[in-house]
């Protein structure tokens, strides 16, 4: 009931929203932060990784390293930024109306969010999809042997409609058990109510670790049935400030590559790389075309690391979540994450 | 003498009488009130069955097989990766965090005490001997004291941003302020309502069907997601001040109607001698019509003012972090995951306890007040 109502009010929201999406001043958002001294960064109130506050209060996850990778760009300090916690319905409002600069809550980037909302989507920093989990007493090896199957899948989000997609696609039937809440939907598939359980893949090894009496008794099906690149979001209008979250995001992919790290960072400072030089500011030139400092990249990895040691951090191997890196890998690894040349 | 020897001998049989069941004692009142029929009988042996089947599960888990401290999750549960009793320990663990949310950690004795700041000015509300001007300047003062404890920028005290405000404090700010603000409201738009001014009367009955009308959730939404769109581009008004005042129109309007259930139940006679002794509209109102009227509506009023406090937990659809939200946010922790029961247990019993004392007090109230009805 309370869902459907917000899907309407969102609907006119969004709707009313686009009279006010005009081509903003350039350098407008770019010219507030610099003078604000504090990004102020939308966030997930609590998603496992991504963006969730400790017990202390302090965000922490892979999108939070963003949020504190431009802020050390822009500032120098990682500490500069205000976090602005936000429902999924909030989330494109938030930016539309200029209370956020920058949306990092783990966002898919979709045609019609980048042209009819009126925003713009930096690199993708990690790349989601959704899947299927089975026990493995099933004997399942793959989506393709799922027909007639009953599949727990929550309702209201992309997973529902991708889910009949697929299976419209391939010919197979399968009974849904919808269950809207997380904990109840996972608890129905342990409890063996479903055959399998749907959801993003990052979100099934989570579950597969934390919930599983024995989580090698689960496999998640090699198949992925819709691509979520997930990306940061900034406002449509102004270019200079969508450059700075493009190449902060692309610095730090470049430093796993060429092996920066926060720790080594100072030693790499005397390294003959011209190409290391030019980012790390040595070889001056990169700020000045961004309007920012020649340090920029230095501090934005002196802050948070390289994109490697922010994915083990927070969702990788150091993390409870323990997701492989898999397309999420450099290219030089078989994965997707590239860098477009800093120079 | 044969008729009197007679009429004796009738009487002498009489046998002794039954003893009159005991009506008080622990037995007396077992008796009248669970056994007093065949049928209250069934009905209390039927409750016993099902306390004795609830019961002892519910105290294995919660207190005997409870775990009371853990590292994290994994360790509550046991080899087989099943909870054998209630993992306290992640209560524990994110208690703070639950309790003050993002509030700066090292600063957290402030919202402690803006909590005892609230409870005391609550408790001191039920003292008799304090009401009237004493008790509007305590307010004063421990508002005046809240908000420098919550924002501090004065007195050393580092400013902390309204964003970071939650848990427990933002919680009892919500109700607290909103129903302080949407009383006077309330009564106001309830007696506009009855004015005989036909504008006045016409505004009030449409901002009460109109609020009324739309359900509070929609308000919050309207107030978060569609006002920022009609600002100007960078003039943001402050969140949690737009989430308070939705509060304070939103319940403004349902104890409008419950101060107008009371205006209507004056009788006219006390207005036509109101009006001869040759009071006027606000003094009549102010001295006769109210304290009768709102002495009348307790019941409901309390009622409004519980479901209010409850009402703030929606906030959590606009990302501020109230009670609930710390809740929800610490059980996103893939260190703890799973730990739901626990952690509204825990939510339940704070809520319960606001709320109960809210009734007891209305109670104290109805006492109070309507003891010159009571014969």
């Amino acid at each position: 009931m309370i869902g459907t109502g917000l899907r309407a009010f969102f609907a006119l929201a969004i709707a009313i929203g686009f009279g006010f999406v005009g081509p903003a001043q350039a350098g407008a958002t770019f010219d507030k932060v610099k003078q604000a001294g504090t990004l102020v960064c939308g966030v997930n109130p609590g998603l496992a990784g991504f963006g969730q506050p400790d017990n202390q209060g302090n965000y922490k996850g892979l999108d939070i390293d963003v949020c504190k990778a431009i802020a050390a760009a822009l500032f120098g300090d990682p500490g500069k930024v205000k976090y602005v916690p936000l429902t999924a319905q909030q989330r494109f409002t938030a930016l539309q109306s200029g209370e956020i600069d920058i949306l990092s809550r783990n966002t898919t980037w979709t045609l019609q969010r980048d042209t009819e909302l009126g925003l713009n989507f930096g690199p993708v920093v990690y790349y989601d999809g959704q899947g299927f989990i089975a026990p493995k007493k099933l004997n399942v090896k793959s989506a393709k042997e799922l027909n007639g199957a009953t599949i727990c899948v929550q309702p209201g989000t992309t997973t529902e409609l991708n889910l009949a997609d697929y299976f419209r696609a391939n010919k197979m039937t399968f009974k849904p058990l919808v269950i809207e809440k997380l904990d109840e939907v996972v608890a129905a598939y342990f409890s063996g109510r479903c055959d399998v359980y749907t959801t993003d893949r990052s979100g099934l090894a989570s579950t597969r670790i934390a919930r599983a009496q024995n989580p090698d008794d689960h496999v998640i099906l090699p198949e992925v049935i819709s691509k979520e690149p997930l990306a940061p979001v900034v406002r449509q209008g102004d270019d200079q400030w969508n450059d700075v979250v493009r190449w902060v995001v692309y610095a730090l992919i470049e430093a796993e590559e060429v092996g920066i790290t926060a720790k080594n960072i100072d030693e790499k400072l005397k390294s003959e790389d011209p190409g290391i030089k030019r980012m790390l500011g040595v070889t001056p030139g990169t700020g000045k075309s961004l309007g920012l400092d020649d340090k920029w990249a230095y501090n934005a990895i002196k802050a948070v690391g390289n994109y490697g040691e922010i994915f083990e951090r927070h969702v990788g191997k150091d993390s409870p979540l323990k997701l492989d890196r898999g397309i999420n890998a450099l290219w030089t690894q078989g994965g997707l994450m590239y860098a477009v040349p800093i120079r | 003498m044969a008729d009197i020897e007679h009429e004796l001998g009738r009487e002498l049989p009489v046998p002794a009488a039954r003893p009159r069941p005991r009506t008080h004692g622990p037995i007396g009142w077992l008796r009248a009130n669970l056994f007093s029929s065949l049928f209250n009988t069934f009905l209390t042996l039927i409750a016993l069955c099902l306390l004795a089947v609830t019961i002892p599960p519910i105290i294995r888990w919660g207190l005997v097989d409870a775990v009371w401290s853990a590292p994290d999750g994994l360790a509550c549960r046991g080899a087989d990766g099943q909870e054998a009793g209630a993992c306290w320990a992640f209560v524990g663990d994110k208690l703070r965090f639950i309790l003050f949310g993002r509030f700066p950690y090292d600063e957290q004795w402030r919202p402690l005490l803006v909590v005892a700041i609230f409870v005391g000015l609550i408790v001191a509300s039920c003292d008799r001997r304090l009401w009237g001007r004493r008790l509007v300047g305590l307010w004063l003062a421990g508002f005046v004291a809240v908000g420098v404890l919550m924002w501090g920028g004065v007195l050393g005290l580092t400013y902390v941003d309204t964003s970071l405000w939650s848990g427990l404090p933002l919680t009892l700010i919500l109700a607290v302020v909103g129903m302080l603000f949407a009383f006077p409201l309330g009564i106001l738009l309830a007696l506009g309502r009855r004015s005989e001014l036909p504008a006045v009367r016409a505004v009030c009955v449409a901002y009460i069907e109109l609020v009324r009308g739309v359900p509070l959730i929609t308000v919050l939404f309207m107030a978060s997601v569609m006002l920022p769109l009609f600002l100007p581009s960078g003039l943001t008004i402050d969140k949690l001040l737009r989430a308070q005042v939705a509060f304070i129109l939103f319940a403004a309007a349902y104890l409008a109607e419950v101060v107008r259930g009371g205006l209507q139940a004056i009788p006219q006679g006390q207005i036509e001698a109101a009006d001869a002794l040759g009071l006027g509209y606000w003094r009549r109102t102010r001295l006769i019509v109210l304290p009768q009227a709102l002495a009348m509506v307790i019941p409901p009023l309390v009622n409004t003012f519980i479901g209010t406090f409850k009402d703030t937990s929606l906030v959590i659809i606009i990302g501020l972090f109230d009670l609930l939200g710390t809740v929800n946010a610490a059980l996103a922790d893939a260190n703890w995951q799973g730990f739901y029961v626990e952690a509204y247990v825990f939510a339940a019993a704070i809520y319960f306890g606001f709320c109960f004392f809210m009734s007891r007090y209305s109670l104290m109230l109805e006492r109070e007040f309507n003891q010159s009805r009571q014969h």
